[in-house]
């Protein structure tokens, strides 16, 4: 038995039955970490000895009673913008590269209170801008189905490491698509949830009104168990909802029938590569096979939900980024003559491109004389973009599309055209500009052996809804069974 | 052309730190006077990640200040980011309130020597204070201290309204006793927790208004006066020179009695408000608004009404005792210890008012309660000490504030009132003044004066004057 082809619910039951103890599946993964880590190079910080002693204390601990519970002792993968006290939260960033929070994200903190093992902190594109992880100051991360291919972004590390088995599932988190096409395009399942359902106290902010965070994991069971952990009202994030706690598990039921799922034919139009089309048109049969109603209607919301991320996103984006001025933490170029040099020179040597590109974006729109005509204009907008979807959910339960126009592209192919990159957008940033719940799950691979992701879309809150079909699905079609990354295109 | 030809024209920005127990958005201390950055945490240091909770107090006394400045309060505000780079800002943006301030539309009455005014304000809004930078103390660097930076505060803005130093004075203190009053802010002009910023322009009656310039974060009344008055004689000149005012933010010297335009030109910042997104928006209900209007305290003017009626105070004394809610508290707690309204009147406007002027003190840092000063009251009435001992024990109060009793024992100030000890001392004076003698029998009644006055000295004050008089007149005419 290989430990780390289990998903976190299998690992339980192991542990249940005694079949394996805590200390041997963190070594497993420890081991897998410094099997395939060379490889895909999916983190920026590893916790390998950390992790072996602490699961060495909690075995000790579960074994003699002192600790229970059903997480005790399972490891995790976080991804590096969210704050881990007394380890490094880098955002993959230069400005941030030494930086260690004093305090635990509070999704983090849950996490240890359930005493789950930390792996590491996993690489993402800087400060969580970008499609593809390429825009990490540190490394590129590779896609385990294939190393020449980028594993999507921002949560690229957070999506290979589910992939390639370093960590039986992660934290990722999405402002624009971020959890959703990176696991796309890894083949693993992303969930993001509805904006506010999770605290994003000790999460560096990106967007503010975008920014979630979700489970990244190899099955949907998973998915709905670490919402389980981390959804709730948190009292040090005012825009996280007073809504009554749930077992999301108990949702997965494994029954569509009747199910009323739309399928917006915007989504299906010009730029969106054949193959995918051809494996959303099958799972869209499948789906009718089990039950669901399947109709196709019209939602004309992805080009201007595009305009009006990059411009909200950007906004929120260069205030947020203000921070980082080389006064307080992070870097400080080493040489200034006066405070104008400190800020012009951190920031400058700071900064990656993209980050920079963003700001200066968001900077201009802010700007008085243009901020009716962008950032106003963007707010109404958004506006517009959720009538359309309510309007959709009057007659529709869940709404799917594909998760990204295409399968995941080489490295290096996209990252000097920036447009480009985020046209990747174009079918999730829609759903976090009207605050919905949506969820990747793989269905299938193309003609290359490359994974295709599926999103399904639902009403606020109604993340079950969204979770049962997207187990029902997986249920049908066995893709874990069926498919296994291959790093393809390795040195060995 | 003449000076009085022009007619200046004056707006206020006022910033008062509310009392509040914390900061705006965390739940670090607002003390004053901490070491630095020790009333600090992950929040107000704006570490990645961290994310502001409004304080509920917060809200409150800005309503508070808006209800008792009649303003009309709004039921949907936001908070908004005001966006600009420096040291002491450590998100790099301010929360403020942009286009939804809390309160506005208000109006303040001031008493000019032209009689009533009103002064209408524009807008009370609510944000929160940045740290402060420490420059020289250490190898010509500059340190930041970031315990003020989250301290919340409010800003009133009113409108162009005043026309002399003198009018903005008024509003000034109207404002500062009525937020003392309501117990909003402590209004400590030296700590910086009430600070302005004045506009000033001049032009000339029924003409457009000129260009303003303004001065920012002066914290003291003298200083405000003289600047307005600096900056107005200024403009007129610049103005019948044939020069044009520029609109600046200047700073105003204290030392040389002049305004220098700021390094920084401020009014070339673009602040690029936005609606911030960490926090969601403030509704306040009817209900919570009429709670707080039923819960505000009772205002200095109906105060001073009561002083007129109840105790019979003159129209100034009583206008002095509640221009500020700490001499009226002062009033009010001492005639609690003495009952003798009349005579705490008469130590507030006259000895304790004049230490304040002598020491630049404001109300609020006299350092004795009201109790001390009721007892110093009984301690007169009861004969325990003259009332010149009690000009004493006052000034030993704002020295060493302890129980006035304990101050006359151990000083050895107690008023000598046995008669057989009285009688002792007259004889010895008797004795050693023939002179003073044969001089009243001759018809010069200011030899009695004389003698109680070497009496007095004999005894280093603590005869019952009273019974000097008497015994002396007693000796004299037999």
């Amino acid at each position: 038995m290989d430990i780390t082809e289990l998903t976190v619910h299998e690992l339980q039951e192991k542990l249940a039955n005694k079949e394996l103890t805590i200390t041997d599946i963190t070594k497993a993964y420890v081991d897998r970490i410094n099997d395939k880590e060379k490889d895909v190079q999916a983190f920026v910080t590893t916790l390998t000895d950390e992790a072996m002693k602490q699961a060495e204390e909690i075995q000790a601990k579960v074994e003699n009673g002192e600790i229970s519970g059903k997480f005790a002792g399972i490891p995790i993968g976080i991804k590096d913008n969210m704050c881990t006290k007394g380890v490094k939260t880098t955002c993959s960033s230069k400005m941030l590269e030494n930086f260690v929070a004093p305090y635990d994200a509070t999704v983090v903190e849950k996490l240890n209170e359930e005493n789950i093992i930390n792996l590491g902190k996993l690489n993402m594109d800087e400060f969580a801008m970008g499609g593809s992880t390429e825009y990490s100051y540190f490394k590129k991360t590779k896609n385990p189905w294939d190393l020449r291919r980028v594993p999507g972004g921002s949560s690229g590390g957070s999506a290979a490491a589910v992939a390639a088995n370093m960590v039986p599932w992660a934290l990722g988190s999405d402002t624009g698509g971020s959890i959703r096409q990176p696991s796309s395009f890894c083949g693993v399942v992303g969930l993001k949830p509805t904006y506010g359902l999770v605290s994003r106290y000790g999460l560096v902010a990106f967007a503010s009104s975008l920014d979630q965070i979700g489970p990244i994991t190899k099955d949907v069971r998973d998915s709905a168990m670490l919402l389980n952990l981390i959804a709730g009202h948190d009292r040090r994030d005012t825009t996280s909802s007073e809504i009554e706690k749930k077992d999301y598990t108990k949702a997965l039921k494994n029954d569509v029938k009747g199910l009323k799922i739309g399928v917006p034919k915007e989504f299906f139009g010009e730029g969106i590569n054949e193959e995918v089309k051809k494996k959303l048109e099958e799972a869209i049969e499948k789906y009718k096979e089990l039950g669901a109603e399947v109709e196709e209607f019209s939602l004309n919301v992805a080009e201007y939900a595009l305009a009006a991320y990059y411009i909200i996103g950007c906004a929120e984006a260069s205030s947020n980024l203000g921070r980082f001025d080389g006064i307080r933490y992070g870097y400080r170029t080493p040489e200034f003559k006066d405070l104008k040099e400190i800020y012009k020179k951190s920031r400058s040597e700071g900064f990656g491109a993209e980050v920079k590109r963003r700001i200066i974006l968001g900077t201009y729109v802010l700007s008085s004389g243009y901020y009716d005509a962008y950032y106003k204009k963007a707010q109404q907008v958004r506006t517009l973009v959720m009538n359309e979807f309510n309007k959709g959910f009057e007659k529709y339960d869940v709404i799917l599309t594909p998760t990204s126009p295409t399968v995941a592209f080489n490295i290096g192919s996209k990252s000097d055209n920036p447009l480009e990159m985020y046209l990747a957008d174009i079918c999730t940033v829609s759903v976090n500009i009207a605050g919905l719940p949506g969820i990747s799950i793989p269905c299938g691979v193309d003609s290359q052996g490359m994974p295709i992701g599926m999103q399904l879309i639902g009403n606020k809150f109604q993340e079950e809804t969204i979770l049962n079909a997207a187990y029902t699905l997986e249920q049908a079609i066995k893709f874990r069974e069926n498919y296994k990354p291959q790093f393809k295109g390795g040195a060995n | 052309m003449a000076r009085s030809d022009y007619e200046a024209v004056i707006g206020l920005e006022v910033h008062a730190e509310l009392s509040t127990k914390t900061k705006i958005f965390c739940s670090c201390p607002t003390e004053f006077g901490a070491l630095p950055n020790t009333h600090t945490c992950p929040i107000c240091m704006a570490m990645p990640g961290t994310l502001p909770v409004l304080n509920e107090k917060v809200v409150e006394y800005a309503v508070k200040a808006g209800l008792a400045t009649n303003c009309e309060i709004s039921r949907n505000s936001k908070n908004d980011r005001k966006n600009y780079y420096y040291p002491d800002l450590p998100k790099s943006y301010q929360i403020s309130q942009y286009d939804k301030p809390l309160c506005e539309n208000g109006e303040v009455e001031i008493e000019t020597k032209n009689g009533k005014k009103t002064i209408r304000i524009e807008r009370i809004h609510i944000e929160e204070d940045a740290g402060k930078l420490n420059h020289d103390d250490f190898g010509g660097g500059s340190l930041v201290d970031l315990n003020r930076a989250g301290v919340p505060l409010i800003e009133t803005v009113s409108k162009p309204d005043m026309r002399s130093a003198e009018e903005a004075e008024a509003y000034l203190r109207k404002l500062k006793s009525i937020f003392e009053y309501i117990e909003v802010s402590d209004c400590k002009m030296q700590e910086g927790s009430l600070r302005a910023d004045v506009n000033v322009s001049v032009h000339k009656p029924g003409e457009p208004l000129g260009t303003r310039t303004e001065m920012k974060n002066m914290n003291s009344f003298r200083s405000i006066v003289r600047a307005i008055e600096y900056e107005i004689d200024r403009q007129i000149d610049l103005i019948e020179d044939g020069g044009t005012v520029t609109q600046e933010t200047l700073r105003w010297d204290d030392v040389s009695g002049k305004t220098f335009p700021m390094r920084d030109k401020e009014d070339a910042q673009d602040y690029r408000y936005f609606p911030d997104p960490d926090l969601v928006a403030i509704k306040l209900s009817e209900e919570y608004i009429e709670n707080i209007k039923q819960g505000l305290p009772e205002l200095p003017e109906s105060r001073k009404q009561r002083y007129l009626e109840e105790y019979n105070l003159s129209e100034k004394d009583a206008k002095l005792i509640t221009s500020s809610k700490y001499l009226s508290d002062l009033f009010e707690g001492a005639i609690k210890v003495c009952n003798n309204p009349k005579a705490v009147n008469n130590w507030i406007i006259s000895d304790i008012s004049r230490i304040l002027n002598e020491t630049e003190m404001e109300p609020i840092e006299i350092p004795f309660d009201s109790k001390q000063l009721g007892k110093l009251v009984v301690l007169i009435d009861k004969g325990t000490i003259s009332s010149s001992i009690g000009k004493k024990v006052l000034t030993e109060l704002f020295e060493n504030p302890r129980d006035p009793e304990d101050i006359i024992k151990e000083k050895g100030w107690i008023q000598i009132s046995d008669e057989g000890a009285i009688k002792e001392v007259v004889t010895k004076i008797l004795e050693a003044n023939p002179q003073s003698i044969a001089d009243y029998k001759a018809g010069k009644d200011k030899a009695l004066g004389f003698l109680v006055g070497q009496a007095m000295k004999e005894t280093k004050g603590k005869a019952n004057p009273q019974m000097l008089n008497k015994m002396f007149l007693e000796e004299l005419n037999k």
